[in-house]
């Protein structure tokens, strides 16, 4: 006799997840991206950065799948190698400004008082910058690359993270359980990872995910006006700012990197939909 | 008030901190290659350079009090007359892209949420998503090449077409200044030039109003007052635009405001594509050239107008909902 399934959290938790559709075709636009990137080596037809002028601004054949750009350089190759480069960008980005939010909120929410004041003040000038101006200055004074890229949108992110946790911490600091770990002598640091880390990280998932997404938008932006990823690198941003003055004669330069980049930021929105629907069920009517 | 002042002095600290980053002696670049090392070093004295940068930023914020930025490295002026001849064109973008995102984004979210899950709602959360997730220099690129190139049915990049001067300055919008001088012609160009740029500016925050007004109408439409208005016999229209949309507008406004601050950073994009001469355009180029003096002032007026925005809502909100007034 099969035993019944307990319902753990997890299972909870995807049987939920399988119910919105959209999210889950989200998750499967990433999967197959992240499955892409990952193989690239393998799976180009051409070396990203090898240059065939004969085949110069080819249109899609068989031989070019997306077409080759003014160098001869085969877009698809370069696509696929560029999704390397966007999903770790958006990785690597959202792992930091999360990372040193959630350190930053989650000290402002448990200690209070003069940290919580201090904290949330500087998270307030953070704000008031419009993002891409103050990334864009940070870029240009470390140099245009695109690590210091990551470094300037990790630098404009992480106060959202740092606000959400210390909401979050607020909420649960004063809970029973909290208190109960409180009175066994288990240290501040302890009660943090153990107790209230675990209960904060749907909100922070939530906009983790719509991050990433925000993110490869930022990035290639940077790199399109050159504070970001250089050429010949295949990042797409890169490629639309090389294709740009093709973008209606020989579209095909343009329009797949744009529309790979359509695709996997669509997909972390639509994964970050249905996680907020899913994590706050008031919306979901 | 005093949050206000607070974030400016943070802003002003932080915009300091990132010149002393720049790994570019800003003397050297002023004076030129054939500048000899001690016509540097004097040039270094006398704008303040050869101090500790505690000192100097003291000497900054004392500049900043009086309204004086500093003056450009590349443009040999003063920052504040820049920003003066720049800021007007960065207005008068996001105004119409504002507009654009208002007259687009509400309608398409009440339609969405009076017609829930039907094609017409799929077909406005799809506007949305793709609004929010498209690269808006692809847009840009993409609606310049074709309607501009091709089809020339609009004019192309910049404010108004090169043959044309200015209108006399008043506001330094040039739609409202060519309508304020009755130049009709004049007034045609801004607009025909305005409007590719407003519209690809404009569609990110469309997408994002448009989903806080469908959602937060949903949230409205579902309560019992207006069960009880349609029950007593009110007509649909009626309920809709006297009880729902009011309701629903709160919000929505609060979006509008937060838009504000995502639309100066799209203004970067769009206005680099269009050669728009507005604040984005000229921090562009100010990083480009490390002009520091530049992007620090830049910086500080972006870094203004997001929390003046914001209580520019704030009185909006009170005058709509005479709740906040009280508290």
């Amino acid at each position: 006799m099969a035993t019944p399934q307990t319902a753990t959290p997890l299972r909870l938790f995807t049987r939920r997840f399988r119910k919105e559709t959209t999210a889950v075709i989200g998750l499967v636009i990433i999967v197959v991206f992240v499955i892409l990137a990952v193989l690239a080596g393998l799976i180009s037809p051409y070396p990203p950065l090898e240059q065939n002028i004969p085949a110069s601004l080819q249109p899609p054949s068989v031989a070019y799948l997306f077409g080759a750009d003014k160098l001869g350089r085969d877009i698809f190759s370069r696509i696929l190698h560029g999704a390397r480069i966007s999903l770790f960008t958006g990785l690597s980005v959202v792992v930091m400004a999360s990372s040193v939010g959630t350190l930053v909120g989650a000290i402002a929410g448990y200690l209070g008082g003069w940290w919580d004041e201090a904290i949330m003040r500087l998270t307030d000038i953070f704000f008031a910058f419009p993002s891409l101006i103050l990334a864009m200055a940070i870029a240009g004074a470390l140099g245009p690359s695109l690590q210091n890229a990551l470094i300037a949108v990790a630098v404009v992110s992480w106060p959202i993270y740092a606000r959400l946790m210390r909401g979050q911490v607020l909420v649960l600091r004063d809970q029973e359980f909290v208190q109960a770990a409180r009175a066994i002598g288990m240290s501040n640091l302890r009660i943090l990872l153990r107790h209230i880390l675990p209960n904060t990280l749907s909100p922070l998932l939530v906009q983790a995910s719509f991050d990433m997404g925000g993110t490869i938008l930022a990035v290639s932006g940077l790199s399109f006006i050159g504070f970001g990823a250089q050429p010949p690198t295949p990042e797409w941003g890169v490629m639309i700012s090389e294709g740009r003055n093709y973008i209606t004669t020989q579209w095909w330069l343009t329009f797949f990197p744009a529309f790979a980049m359509l695709l996997v930021v669509t997909g972390f929105n639509l994964v970050g939909d249905g996680l907020r629907d899913i994590l706050d069920p008031r919306l979901n009517k | 008030m005093g949050g206000l002042l607070f974030v400016m002095l943070g802003v002003s600290l932080l915009t300091f901190f990132l010149a002393q980053m720049v790994p570019v002696d800003p003397a050297a670049t002023a004076l030129g290659a054939n500048a000899r090392e001690e016509q540097i070093a004097a040039y270094r004295a006398q704008i303040g350079l050869d101090k500790p940068a505690t000192v100097q930023y003291v000497i900054y914020m004392g500049r900043l009090l009086r309204g004086d930025l500093g003056q450009s490295i590349r443009t040999r002026r003063p920052v504040i007359d820049d920003l003066g001849d720049y800021l007007p064109a960065t207005i008068e973008l996001s105004l119409a892209a504002m507009l654009v995102a208002v007259l687009v984004g509400i309608p398409l979210g009440v339609i969405a949420s009076l017609h829930r899950n039907s094609w017409s709602d799929a077909l406005a959360r799809m506007f949305a998503l793709v609004g929010g997730s498209m690269p808006v220099f692809y847009i840009g690129l993409l609606a310049l090449g074709i309607f501009w190139r091709q089809l020339r049915w609009l004019p192309g990049p910049g404010r108004l077409d090169s043959a044309i001067s200015a209108p006399p300055h008043i506001s330094g919008l040039y739609t409202l200044d060519a309508a304020l001088a009755g130049n009709w012609s004049l007034l045609t160009n801004a607009v025909g030039h305005l409007i590719l740029p407003a519209l690809v500016l404009g569609y990110f925050s469309a997408a994002v109003l448009l989903r806080m007004t469908r959602s937060a109408m949903l949230e409205v439409l579902g309560q019992d007052f207006v069960r009880t208005a349609k029950a007593k016999g009110l007509r649909d229209r009626v309920v809709v635009g006297r009880h729902v949309f009011k309701n629903a507008l709160p919000p929505v406004l609060t979006t509008v405001g937060m838009t504000f601050g995502s639309l100066l950073s799209g203004a970067v994009l769009t206005e680099t594509i269009f050669s728009w001469p507005g604040l984005g355009r000229y921090a562009t180029t100010s990083v480009t050239t490390l002009d520091y003096p530049a992007v620090m002032g830049v910086t500080l007026v972006a870094a203004i107008v997001y929390p003046l925005v914001n209580t520019l809502v704030d009185i909006g909100y009170s005058l709509i909902d005479p709740r906040v007034r009280v508290s």
